[in-house]
């Protein structure tokens, strides 16, 4: 091998995802809700091979037993506690403190939402809660509409990332925030930028991934999958696609004409 | 789920629901008696959170508001 292809290969070497000092050698996060069982859970955290899965709290319904859904989540595999139901940064904390007795650990992904038409996300809101829980020593990734002075201010307050919708929740809309996030990704240098909400096929987590975000979160497409796990394995892969490419520093789009075969020598030339 | 006969009984407000307990019972029984499974059980009462060593010693009274939430799936 040459000196030139060794230096290539450990240029394309990756580094793991870090947040909050934690290690990730897997760049795609797993939502666990909507899933028409837990068999059906189970299987797609295994295909997509995530080391970090989302869970809700609510309310324990006393009339019907319901299953723990905890035992169907590998030891492994880091459990973060999002605040969804929260309308305000006051309900955010208590949902966290909450979760804090459970014992699963300070993981909390903020969600201040009160718009249910839309379910955008209150970033003032998100940017108070972020700044009480970290202060109280949680490891906060609030989720956020893309924004660069609430980035900015996000990670003043302490977020251990930043996770900018790509479109509305559950929309399988795709990346219809692309432009904003993709200045949150050249802006924001000190903690990781994680695609959230709105990823609905493995080809746009690809390409969230090719500009440079550090993860995608994703749920909603996979658990409302006729096979949720085949898909799971296949954001895992398009996830991973994605990072090369971008590790790969692919050529940008042109408004002309390359060709890709060489203009000189050719065979009726005189 | 009413007590029945057993001395005096107090009305406790749980998850929004109005039920009738013994009034000797503590948080700990209340959360054993409803719950199938203790273990990832998070208790407040009247808008404070209680840590589960703490439901033995938590009395409870007429009017009390206990709120009970366990982990769901969400994204």
């Amino acid at each position: 091998m040459s000196t030139t292809q060794t230096d290539q290969s450990e240029t394309l070497q990756d580094t793991p995802l870090v947040i909050a000092k934690k290690s990730f050698t897997n760049r795609f996060l797993l939502g666990t809700g909507k899933f028409k069982n837990k068999i059906d859970l189970r299987d797609s955290i295994l295909a997509s091979q995530t080391q970090l899965v989302t869970v809700a709290l609510r309310r324990i319904d006393l009339e019907r037993h319901e299953e723990n859904i905890l035992e169907y989540i590998p030891e492994n595999v880091t459990l973060m506690t999002n605040t969804s139901g929260a309308r305000n940064a006051k309900e955010a904390i208590r949902i966290a403190h909450l979760a804090r007795e459970s014992g699963c650990g300070l993981w909390i992904k903020i969600e201040v939402i009160n718009d249910s038409k839309y379910l955008l996300p209150d970033n003032e809101e998100t940017v108070k809660a972020t700044e009480t829980l970290a202060k109280e020593g949680f490891i906060v990734l609030p989720y956020m509409y893309p924004d660069l002075y609430v980035a900015r201010a996000l990670v003043k307050a302490g977020a251990a990332a930043v996770m900018p919708l790509g479109s509305l929740i559950g929309s399988n809309q795709g990346l219809k925030a692309k432009e904003f996030i993709k200045i949150l990704i050249q802006e924001i240098d000190e903690v990781p930028i994680i695609v959230d909400a709105g990823i609905g096929a493995p080809s746009q987590a690809a390409e969230a991934m090719e500009m440079g975000a550090d993860a995608i979160l994703a749920n909603t497409a996979v658990a409302a999958a006729g096979h949720p796990a085949e898909l799971a394995q296949a954001f895992h892969l398009a996830v991973q696609a994605g990072r090369l490419a971008y590790l790969s520093q692919m050529p940008l789009p042109q408004d002309i004409a390359s060709a890709s075969s060489p203009l000189t020598g050719f065979l009726y030339e005189s | 789920m009413n007590a029945e006969s057993e001395g005096n009984t107090m009305n406790i407000l749980v998850n929004g629901h109005p039920k009738d307990f013994p009034e000797a019972h503590n948080l700990k029984n209340i959360i054993e008696q409803l719950c199938a499974q203790t273990s990832r059980v998070m208790a407040e009462v009247n808008g404070k959170i209680i840590r589960s060593p703490q439901w033995e010693s938590t009395p409870l009274k007429d009017g009390d508001k206990i709120e009970l939430v366990s982990f769901v799936g969400g994204g």
